[in-house]
């Protein structure tokens, strides 16, 4: 029997034992105690023991010099630099990893996910294959299928594979010619940000102009000729502003050019490919889960198959895919701590060795957390304002 | 909120495990029955597993001569295999008794991690690997500006490396792993041009790349490494355990006392060695200790001097043929200097 069945038995007459309200008040009021005081307890001991175990505490330690050097260094960073900043390159590094493999994962799962609802049987048959495969495999091993098996069995520097405009892969990773900017080239990116803005205003003109005449624009070719042509014109107008950097033989590794290490190269192709495979089957399920009148109900009113897709079934299907998806990238962004077991400097690896520099473990675990907790929730948050566009509107 | 809960449970273990082993190392070494020693995850020479898997080399040796003063049997030892991220917090926790696992001894680390290093059982300085083969003309650390240097996370070589290639003005790229193996792989399959860690690992990790011939180790030292055991600080007792096995090893090197004629030496009259053996009458220095008095007879039974201990696992007899070199006796030129059991 719950209280309020005995309540309604027994009408309380001011016991304050029977009183629901003070039950469910008094019984809150402990479970918050309990928890704090819990809280509380744990951290106590913990700073105590660490005295006790004359182990130094603190957050002083982020200020001191580093001392180590990492090897990929989205920003400034020397072996003089602090331990803040140390943790800061590792940061961006897990970041940069995670974004391009979120762009790359969800390129790779649409496309598979809506070939394995191809009516080409091949297609279908090899998408299936691509996500049975990744799906089932943990990621650490694509990690190490990239790295160990596919990368590192390239040729030494001295004998790099030659690739076309003037590219090479070995061993020690893919280089290809840096484009190198000169005077004027802000009027391209002035003419680039001008096109985008002169596409997204054009789409909306065409778009009442189909609501209030039901007339058509070509609204993305003109779109195409904008960000592409603006920008070219911009280019030609400057002087053509643009010197590329090609890589060189030097005496140990090839030098010049851009440098894709490959560290970066297998975690990224790894946590892409092998999210990808997840991706693909929540996109194939928000297909799926569309109904099938939708289609034909669309077919009726005389809709190609391809606007069929564009304008009643992905809408309509995104509202499904979105919720897994973010789980989705909140894995790969996690995941991207793998990233130790082949020395690509991301947050863990960072903190880890700083961890062991100054020997503060749980300083440095602790800083993981939090910066993990906030990559995902920063993530979250986008995904839920990116679900809450997609939301069914009610007219 | 879930990962920093799991996160402060993860931080009060450590406390809860703190306070369980402080309570005097030696009396729950001796309630358990064995002695946990913190090794390398296998390097050769220092503490890597035979083929029958049986620990060997100077730091498992160690672990193994304290155990005999302990114990008198020095099998009375569990190994646990650390790498160099773990290997402090494994000693902080309690988790292991000792770290034997050719650890460099720094001011930092003996002052700010809550450890006691308790002396030098190898004198060590950070070197660098090429593939000679591959790389004809390089004779000298100072060729390598622009090169690719494999070196493991959170060690002093990590740091001596930068410092090195800063002082010099030159560049060069890390390419860094936290295991050994990780990085004895990367450098094997030619991922960079230097392998850098302290000369003595250099030989070892030689030994187990495809084609040792091809390699050679170039003649600059970069650094000092003083590598040896470290205990928990602020337990006395152990320390000194741990402390004096290691001088125990040196005297009876000195003193001339081997695994071989260690009973023999029992009956000498030389008042020195017997002190060391405790045949001393009314000697009590192993029962200062909080040992018993043939502590040293133990000790040289399982392991042998230090000279012995040297040259099966790193010297002449055995694949690394390392020289003795400074690791040799005050008296012949070397810094291994044992305080007198007295």
């Amino acid at each position: 029997m719950t209280s309020q069945e005995i309540l309604r038995e027994e009408p309380s007459r001011g016991s304050f034992i029977n009183d629901p309200r003070i039950r469910s008040l008094f019984f809150q009021t402990l479970v918050v105690i309990l928890v704090f005081g819990s809280i509380w307890w744990i951290v106590n001991n913990v700073i105590e023991n660490l005295q006790r175990l004359h182990i130094a505490s603190g957050f002083g330690f982020l200020r001191s010099r580093a001392g180590f050097d990492i090897s990929d260094t989205p920003i400034a960073y020397t072996s003089d630099s602090s331990y803040f900043r140390a943790l800061v390159v590792g940061l961006l590094n897990t970041i940069i990893v995670a974004v391009v493999g979120i762009v790359l994962a969800t390129i790779v799962g649409f496309t598979v996910g809506i070939g394995r609802l191809s009516q080409n049987w091949l297609i279908r048959k090899i998408c299936t294959v691509y996500v049975e495969i990744f799906r089932n495999i943990p990621p650490l091993l694509v990690i190490f299928f990239w790295y160990s098996g596919v990368l590192a069995v390239l040729p030494p520097p001295r004998e790099s594979y030659h690739l076309p405009f003037g590219s090479f892969l070995n061993q020690r990773g893919f280089y290809f010619p840096r484009a190198v900017w000169g005077d004027g080239s802000w009027l391209i990116a002035v003419a680039f940000l001008l096109a985008l803005a002169m596409a997204w205003f054009v789409a909306r003109k065409a778009r009442q102009r189909q609501m209030s005449t039901g007339q058509q624009f070509p609204v993305f070719w003109t779109s195409v000729a904008l960000i592409v042509g603006l920008p070219l014109l911009a280019f030609l107008l400057a002087g053509m502003p643009l010197t590329l950097d090609f890589p060189k033989q030097s005496t140990f590794n090839l030098t010049g050019g851009f440098w894709v290490k490959p560290e970066f190269l297998s975690l990224l192709l790894a946590l892409s490919f092998y999210t990808a495979a997840f991706i693909a089957e929540i996109v194939r399920a928000g297909i799926r889960g569309v109904s099938k009148g939708q289609t034909e109900a669309a077919g009726a009113l005389g809709l190609r198959s391809g606007p069929i897709l564009r304008l009643v079934v992905v809408p309509q299907a995104m509202r499904i895919v979105i919720p897994p998806l973010t789980s989705q990238y909140l894995n790969l962004t996690k995941n991207s701590s793998l990233a130790i077991a082949i020395g690509y400097p991301d947050l863990t690896a960072t903190a880890g060795t700083v961890l062991n520099q100054t020997g503060q473990a749980v300083e440095g675990v602790f800083i993981m957390m939090i910066a993990y907790l906030v990559l995902s929730l920063v993530t979250s948050a986008v995904m839920n304002v990116v679900n809450a566009k997609m939301a069914l509107v009610e007219r | 909120m879930k990962h920093i809960a799991i996160g402060i449970l993860g931080a009060a273990a450590l406390g809860f495990m703190a306070s369980a082993a402080s309570a005097g190392t030696l009396d729950t070494v001796k309630q358990k029955g064995f002695i946990q020693c913190g090794v390398s995850t296998g390097l050769a020479g220092f503490s890597a597993p035979d083929d029958k898997g049986d620990w060997k080399g100077i730091d498992a040796d160690f672990c193994r001569a304290v155990a005999a003063a302990v114990f008198g049997d020095a099998s009375k030892v569990k190994f646990t295999p650390l790498s160099a991220k773990e290997r402090f917090t494994a000693l902080q926790s309690g988790e292991i008794d000792i770290l034997s696992r050719n650890t460099t001894w720094t001011s930092n680390r003996d002052s700010a991690l809550g450890l006691d290093f308790v002396g030098v059982t190898y004198y060590d300085g950070q070197g660098f690997m090429i593939n000679a083969k591959k790389l004809p003309g390089v004779n000298s650390a100072l060729q390598l500006s622009g090169a690719a240097v494999c070196v493991q996370s959170g060690t002093t070589t990590e740091l001596n490396l930068a410092d090195y290639f800063k002082k010099n003005k030159m560049e060069y790229n890390p390419v860094v792993f936290e295991k050994l193996e990780e990085v004895n792989a990367a450098y094997d399959a030619g991922r960079c041009d230097a392998y850098t860690t302290d000369q003595s690992g250099l030989y070892g990790i030689r030994l187990t790349l495809s084609s040792p011939a091809d390699h050679v180790v170039l003649p600059e030292i970069i650094s000092k490494e003083p590598l040896g055991p470290a205990v928990r600080q602020g337990d006395d007792q152990w320390a000194h355990i741990a402390r004096w096995t290691y001088f125990a090893l040196l005297n009876a090197e000195e003193a001339g006392i081997t695994q071989a004629n260690v009973d023999e030496m029992k009956t000498s009259t030389d008042p020195n060695i017997q002190r060391i053996l405790g045949t001393e009458p009314d000697g009590k220095y192993g029962a200062d200790l909080g040992l018993s008095n043939d502590w040293v007879v133990n000790i040289i039974k399982a392991v042998g001097n230090y000279g012995e201990m040297f040259e099966r696992n790193v010297g002449s007899g055995s694949p690394l043929k390392i020289a003795r070199g400074i690791n040799a006796l005050w008296t012949k030129g070397g810094l291994q200097y044992g305080p007198p059991i007295r």
